[in-house]
């Protein structure tokens, strides 16, 4: 069967183009871009047809705490986002660090998510950063990338033996840059607003000391790394010189680092509480300065499903974590409508950067791609109400905000999922 | 007379007018509490339950003897023994007494927000009594009426606030309160007790003791907080005498009649000398303890009326 989509305007960040134009899909394929109408036809009126996003920051409840999301609460959520993949966390309970685990979770995908599903693995056994999974079998069981998350391998012997061998298999491992004794037990970033509050707080500067340590793993290895959920001014300079060094190192920010600030958190509203802590207003708009600039490779969702017994909690004892599929297009338009990017740029950032550095198809409009797309209206209006998320848990920091940008319709290899 | 909240959270949320308010019926409740006759009806038919999820035996016995002066029922409930240990949520707890119709909770928590959280949660008045590092305003507001009874006002004075600044609740809502009374306020500690960026909040830091103590009309000593220190913020406790306790000599570069304060419990030996803490001519120690009853007289009453005032409006037969 072949469809047309027309009168769209065709988001492509691998030309950097924005322009209207049609675009015809068949058997789950992209195959002619403004190249005639064929078959079936959409009429997009003009508004944004994209490559459908690939989330690598994904968190599910599966397996260990469903109750909090679930393969199909999850899938519909991205659905619902313009999501077509979901690059899943291995910061499960256990932790994804077996090859049977990681089949169990294909498995439950492949039945249930309306999505692309793929997964990421443990670095380390049980997370706990002594021993090293096996990387390969994982590899064959479909892993895409190896982390511990936000448990930081604080031992460098260990870190550079599993990178040595992630090296030698062409593994991608992804770090969450940290010096885990500074930020032992810290709520916020540290400063005027966490002195306030009086709440435990993180200096910004043990994000750069978790950096450099990675960096200098890195070029002393040589494996393939991706700083992940960087979010302060100063861990750029270093990522920076690292990529002119030609060190093999991608970066990624999470959208909550690049639409809201410390002082969000207000009168200790624990749906601002994510980890890293939310940062400064200049540090916001060194990220989002780092995305434009293309320093910053990656935007993510960072999403982690939070019940409301884990949030309903004093500020120190509550959960960290917001839930984020369905709202990081709308989200990431504030930076669209604020000028501080442009459309190409985004989607770049969101759909054809971790498609490469993940080494998945999608990510572009070009002929032989999968046809996974999301058709958007950049500019509709409307107002969160947490409640109609597909999540099962509701923790979003933008419960009740104005926001612009709605998703009208999702493929996923040429089939509806979503509008 | 103003005094618009429907809890006292903190001095953050309170306008210049509000702490005058509390201040001028606490001086009217010092006289009562220096009297014979130590009753009031304010709070009659009223109930009043003090909720301390961490230690406490002056604050606690401070509230209790205010409520029942004013003719309140009071509870106290030692909340480190009962139902938390059986893993029940500060929410739930919250739900499970709102449900007795509470009038005033009085709210002591280990952790910054708590007691805002609380608040959220039920409908009467909650009164902080501490919550973690974030504000203890009932000790900020019979500071400053010891300083106002002491000094004859309660501006363009230089107030040292010296001592565990970072760890202290109590330093917090004093800073607050001083800068919102146009008070010169100076911090006075080693750099590793000072919270980050507090230079920001219109106070002169100093790390040097003499010299934050020049010319100063208050010194208010902090306790250092040792079961807070979660290792390494000061070499040793001698050391820490020697270059931050308050003794004559250091004293002695505030202006000759500066009073010296403290909020207790006293580390004698640590923090301060023990013959300053009991120099009658410069420490108002006991004087801080006498105003604390005044001082949460007043904002139990000021609180009552808003309650009552506030429930009046409402529709018969409908709780707030």
């Amino acid at each position: 069967m072949t469809t047309t989509f027309t009168n769209a305007r065709l988001i492509d960040a691998e030309s950097g183009t924005d322009a209207l134009g049609s675009l015809t899909i068949e058997a789950g394929l992209i195959v002619a871009v403004n190249d005639g109408e064929t078959g079936t036809l959409i009429d997009c009126g003009g508004k944004c047809l994209a490559p459908g996003i690939v989330d690598i920051g994904v968190k599910i409840g599966e397996p260990g705490e469903r109750h909090k999301e679930s393969f199909r609460s999850a899938g519909l959520a991205a659905a619902a986002g313009g999501v077509t993949t979901m690059v899943i966390r291995p910061d499960t309970t256990p932790s994804v660090d077996t090859p049977e685990t990681l089949a169990f979770v294909a498995r439950r995908a492949s039945q249930v998510a309306p999505v692309n599903v793929r997964s990421m693995a443990a670095l380390t056994k049980g997370r706990e950063g002594r021993e090293m999974v096996e990387m390969g079998f994982m590899l064959d069981a479909g892993a895409v990338a190896f982390t511990d998350c936000d448990h930081v391998v604080t031992d460098n012997k260990v870190y550079s033996r599993a990178m040595t061998y992630a090296r030698s298999l062409g593994a991608l491992i992804i770090g969450h840059p940290q010096d885990p004794n500074m930020s032992k037990g810290a709520a916020v970033t540290s400063g005027k607003f966490a002195s306030l509050r009086g709440l435990p707080a993180v200096s910004p500067m043990a994000e750069r000391m978790g950096l450099e340590r990675d960096l200098a793993l890195v070029e002393m290895t040589g494996v393939a790394y991706h700083a992940d959920n960087l979010s302060t001014a100063q861990a750029l300079p270093a990522l920076g010189r690292a990529k002119a060094a030609g060190l093999d190192v991608t970066a990624g920010v999470n959208i909550h680092h690049l639409t809201l600030n410390e002082l969000d958190v207000g009168d200790y509203r624990t749906f601002f509480k994510v980890k890293p802590p939310l940062r400064s207003e200049d540090d916001r708009l060194a990220m989002a300065d780092a995305v434009a600039t293309g320093v910053i490779d990656i935007i993510s969702s960072m999403h982690t499903p939070q019940d409301e017994e884990s949030k309903r909690l004093p500020f120190e004892e509550a959960a960290s974590g917001a839930v984020a599929l369905e709202t990081l297009l709308p989200a990431a338009m504030r930076l669209v409508h604020a000028g501080l990017i442009d459309l190409p740029t985004l989607w770049r950032a969101v759909s054809l950067n971790p498609a490469r550095r993940f080494g998945l198809p999608g990510g572009e409009l070009t002929q032989g791609t999968p046809a996974d797309l999301v058709l958007f209206d950049p500019d509709a209006p409307f107002v969160l109400d947490r409640f109609q998320l597909n999540s099962k848990s509701k923790n979003t920091p933008f419960d009740g905000a104005r926001m612009e940008g709605r998703v009208l319709g999702t493929w996923v290899g040429g089939e509806r999922v979503f509008g | 007379m103003t005094f618009r909240q429907r809890h006292l959270l903190g001095i953050e949320q309170l306008h210049p007018e509000e702490i005058k308010t509390v201040l001028d019926l606490a001086d009217s409740y010092v006289d009562l509490n220096r009297s014979t006759q130590k009753r009031s009806d304010a709070l009659a038919g009223l109930t009043q339950i003090n909720m301390f999820f961490e230690n406490s035996t002056r604050t606690q016995a401070s509230f209790e003897i205010a409520g029942k002066r004013l003719g309140a029922d009071v509870m106290n409930m030692a909340m480190q023994a009962s139902s938390i240990k059986k893993g029940e949520t500060l929410i739930d707890t919250a739900l499970t007494l709102n449900a007795m119709h509470p009038d005033l909770l009085v709210v002591r928590h280990p952790q910054s927000g708590a007691v805002n959280l609380l608040a959220e949660k039920v409908n009467c008045a909650v009164l902080n009594a501490g919550d973690g590092r974030h504000e203890h305003p009932t000790q900020a507001l019979l500071d400053a009426l010891t300083i106002r009874r002491e000094k004859g006002r309660l501006h363009r004075l230089t107030v040292a606030i010296c001592g565990d600044i970072a760890h202290s609740r109590v330093a917090r809502s004093n800073l607050i309160l001083l800068g919102k009374m146009e008070n010169r306020v100076r911090l006075v500690g080693p750099p590793t007790l000072m919270p980050s960026q507090i230079d920001q909040f219109g106070v002169e830091v100093y790390d040097d003791m003499e010299e934050g103590l020049k010319d100063a009309d208050v010194v208010m000593m902090l306790r250092l907080q040792r079961e807070r220190m979660d290792g390494g913020f000061i070499p040793s406790e001698r050391e820490y005498y020697h270059r931050f306790g308050l003794d004559a000599e250091k004293l002695a570069h505030a202006k000759p009649d500066a009073i010296v304060m403290h909020p207790g419990p006293m580390n004698r030996g640590v923090e301060i000398d023990g013959t300053i803490a009991d120099d009658i001519n410069r420490s108002v120690i006991q004087e801080q303890v006498e105003m604390g009853v005044a001082v949460r007289m007043a904002a139990m009453d000021l609180l009552a009326r808003n309650l009552r005032a506030y429930r009046a409006a409402k529709p018969e037969g409908v709780y707030v």
